[in-house]
């Protein structure tokens, strides 16, 4: 072992969990190890306690029979039957066809904007990585803006653009185009970009530069490389990314209300649109639900990730 | 056989495309007739998300041969921020009282014709011409709430802002500036939304002198601290109070809005500018008046409707209509009163409300 030979080696983090199987190694740092490991396990409880227990009320008052929401009066499962009353007999409620029309919206708008935004960024992460060009540092910083400015200038300022240049069209050709779901999904697909080309752009970090060199050396031209050398790597990255920015373009309000039209309502607008008149445990249901659908997303792009790992 | 199967074939065929021909039945039974020439026209509404009855928009759908798309908002803020940057092509909208005041200012909505509105005068006599809109120029009420008091029938009876403000036992006040004040400023007798500092400092040394039974000043859970008995009587929206009766089933819990002060806040008809089909959206403004259309919107939302005739006509559900907390004596509701935009007193109405907070210390 490497740490007995070099004491000062067991200062360096990394080093110390290792040695956790091997206590007899260092007896001296015992005290301040299990200290700091109970620390750090206490400071994840707390963070996991804080992320999920919210999370958990919500589902739990999904549950509650009891139009007020901040009491527990037993179980039922009501909320969920309304939700999905009458649907296949086709007379359901009025919010329910609402609320199953925003869904179809939502999955629409989100599967458009992911296939687009995938495609487009990780052609990016493929251009950082590969590429040599002018002013590549300040184009890497640009890919940071849409995950750091606030979603609410995201908004109005595609907005205002769409406004400008639907105005600029309609001087042109004298035809006004208008929003609808061209708007929203490019909306989406302008800050799913980054998110996608980061996440691959990681991917990229973690790959064997000498495998493609090794390509070249064996007589496959770049575009052969490039499918069967290069991207066969990268899948995992790219499905992470697009399952990430399909989670983000589904949950999205700001951007989607802000460059919507007529019969685009998606299923957060819907859902914020219930606040005002019913705040019934039917949203915590169809929050339940929507959280069961993103769960499902996250693990198959944990499952990916691993695989890979 | 050849010919039993072409009269089989002409039969089936005339069958089908005569389904179309037949009139659908609407599911209110409606003496609204739609005015014709609308056919094949398309209105685009905008509202909130479950704010209207089961069956108004197909209802009208059948009755005028129109397609409606139904979009939603969340906030009147954000209603307005949206029509800020164009309206994208929506006819009507429903936005509150304050919201409709900004929205004429900004010029986002247009006026209206009361004359293509001839449902208007179902709307009862102290809902029309509101202080936001004082001629109906640019809108036609729709369904209300309001801000009073509720409170623990076996303990207490009020009629008055006085019968709290000198009870002697636990109160609970709403953590709501502008409701609060308003209601101070209502009971001297000041405009409910007044910018004047010497009425407003005045207001607060009210609320302060009568703030000795005050146990909570209770955010969103006064109808909690009701129900569990912790206090008698709480200051709330009248939606709160309603879950309350629902749930408990009894008549313990009570809802009055006293007399000094109506504190009300509605949601209107508006027709936007720009309107693709302003025509059509009159026309649905004038349908949604409709007296049965009305009452069955009331019924199924749960507000009330400032539509008397829908009342009188017996098309409210009779559980809500005999609910105090969603229809307070309409008679006896005078002093109607509606949040104005206060400018930049606004500030001065939290600095105030941050030394209640402290001074009264619950």
């Amino acid at each position: 072992m490497a740490n007995t030979l070099n004491p000062k080696a067991s200062y360096l983090p990394r080093k110390q969990t290792e040695s956790v199987s091997v206590p007899i190694a260092r007896p001296r740092l015992s005290l301040r190890q299990s200290l700091g490991e109970w620390s750090l396990a206490s400071l994840s409880a707390f963070v996991l306690a804080f992320l999920w227990i919210p999370i958990l009320v919500l589902v739990v008052f999904s549950f509650n029979d009891s139009r007020t929401v901040n009491e527990w009066r037993g179980f039922t499962t009501i909320w969920y039957f309304n939700i999905f009353n009458g649907v296949t007999t086709g007379e359901a409620r009025f919010a329910t066809e609402l609320m199953l029309s925003a869904l179809k919206n939502s999955v629409f708008v989100s599967v458009t904007a992911t296939i687009i935004s995938t495609v487009i960024g990780t052609m990016v992460a493929l251009s950082f990585a590969r590429g040599q060009f002018i002013g590549k540092r300040f184009l890497q910083g640009l890919l940071f803006f849409p995950l750091v400015i606030p979603e609410i200038t995201q908004g109005v300022s595609l907005a205002m653009f769409f406004v400008i240049a639907f105005n600029f069209i309609n001087t042109l050709t004298g035809n006004r185009p208008n929003f609808g779901f061209e708007t929203i999904i490019a909306g989406h697909v302008a800050f799913n970009i980054s998110y996608v080309a980061v996440v691959v752009g990681a991917r990229f970090s973690y790959m064997n530069p000498h495998l493609e060199e090794a390509a070249a050396d064996l007589g496959a031209n770049e575009w052969q490389t490039f499918w069967r050398v290069t991207f066969p790597q990268l899948v995992p990255g790219i499905l992470a990314g697009g399952l990430l920015a399909f989670t983000l373009s589904l949950d999205d309000y700001v951007v989607t209300f802000f460059n919507s039209g007529i019969g685009t309502t998606t299923l957060p607008v819907f859902v914020y649109g219930m606040l005002k008149t019913s705040v019934t445990p039917e949203i915590n249901a169809i929050s339940t639900l929507m959280l069961v659908a993103s769960t499902i997303l996250i693990v198959i792009s944990l499952a990916f990730q691993r695989r890979t790992a | 056989m050849r010919k039993l199967i072409q009269i089989l074939f002409l039969m089936v065929f005339t069958a089908v495309i005569s389904v179309p021909v037949i009139a659908q039945e609407t599911a209110i039974e409606t003496e609204w007739t739609c005015p014709e020439g609308y056919a094949g026209q398309t209105l685009n509404v905008f509202n909130w998300a479950t704010y209207i009855g089961e069956d108004t928009i197909s209802d009208f759908e059948i009755l005028c041969d129109v397609t409606v798309n139904y979009d939603i908002f969340d906030t009147n803020e954000s209603l307005i921020a949206r029509l800020r940057q164009g309206n994208p092509g929506y006819d009507v909208a429903f936005p509150n009282d304050y919201a409709v005041v900004i929205m004429g200012r900004e010029e986002l909505i247009q006026p209206i014709d009361l004359d293509n509105i001839p449902n208007f005068e179902n709307v009862a006599e102290n809902f029309k011409g509101l202080s936001f809109d004082p001629e109906n120029e640019y809108s036609v009420p729709y369904l209300w709430g309001t801000t009073g008091v509720g409170y623990n029938a076996e303990k207490v009876e009020i009629t008055s802002y006085m019968d709290v403000f000198d009870y002697d036992g636990p109160v609970a006040w709403i953590d709501d500036v502008r409701a609060m004040m308003a209601i101070a400023l209502g009971v001297l007798g000041y405009n409910p939304s007044s910018q004047d500092p010497v009425e407003l400092e005045e207001a607060k040394n009210f609320l302060l002198e009568h703030s000795q039974n005050v146990v909570a000043i209770a955010d969103d859970d006064g109808q909690a601290l009701l129900e569990r008995g912790e206090i008698d009587i709480v200051v709330e929206y009248n939606g709160d109070l309603y879950q309350l009766q629902v749930d408990c089933e009894c008549d313990t819990f009570q809802y009055a809005v006293p007399e000094e002060l109506s504190l009300v806040d509605i949601t209107n008809l508006v027709l936007l500018t720009d309107s693709p089909n302003p025509e059509l959206a009159q026309v649905f403004m004038d349908y949604i008046l409709d007296p049965a259309v009305n009452g069955a919107i009331t019924s199924d939302t749960g507000y009330a409707t400032a539509n008397i005739a829908a009342i009188e006509g017996e098309f409210v559900d009779e559980d809500l209509l005999s609910n105090t907390s969603i229809y307070p004596d309409l008679e006896a509701m005078t002093n109607i009163a509606f949040y104005e935009e206060v400018g930049e007193a606004e500030q001065l109405y939290n600095d105030i409300w941050d030394e209640i907070l402290i001074l009264i210390g619950a």
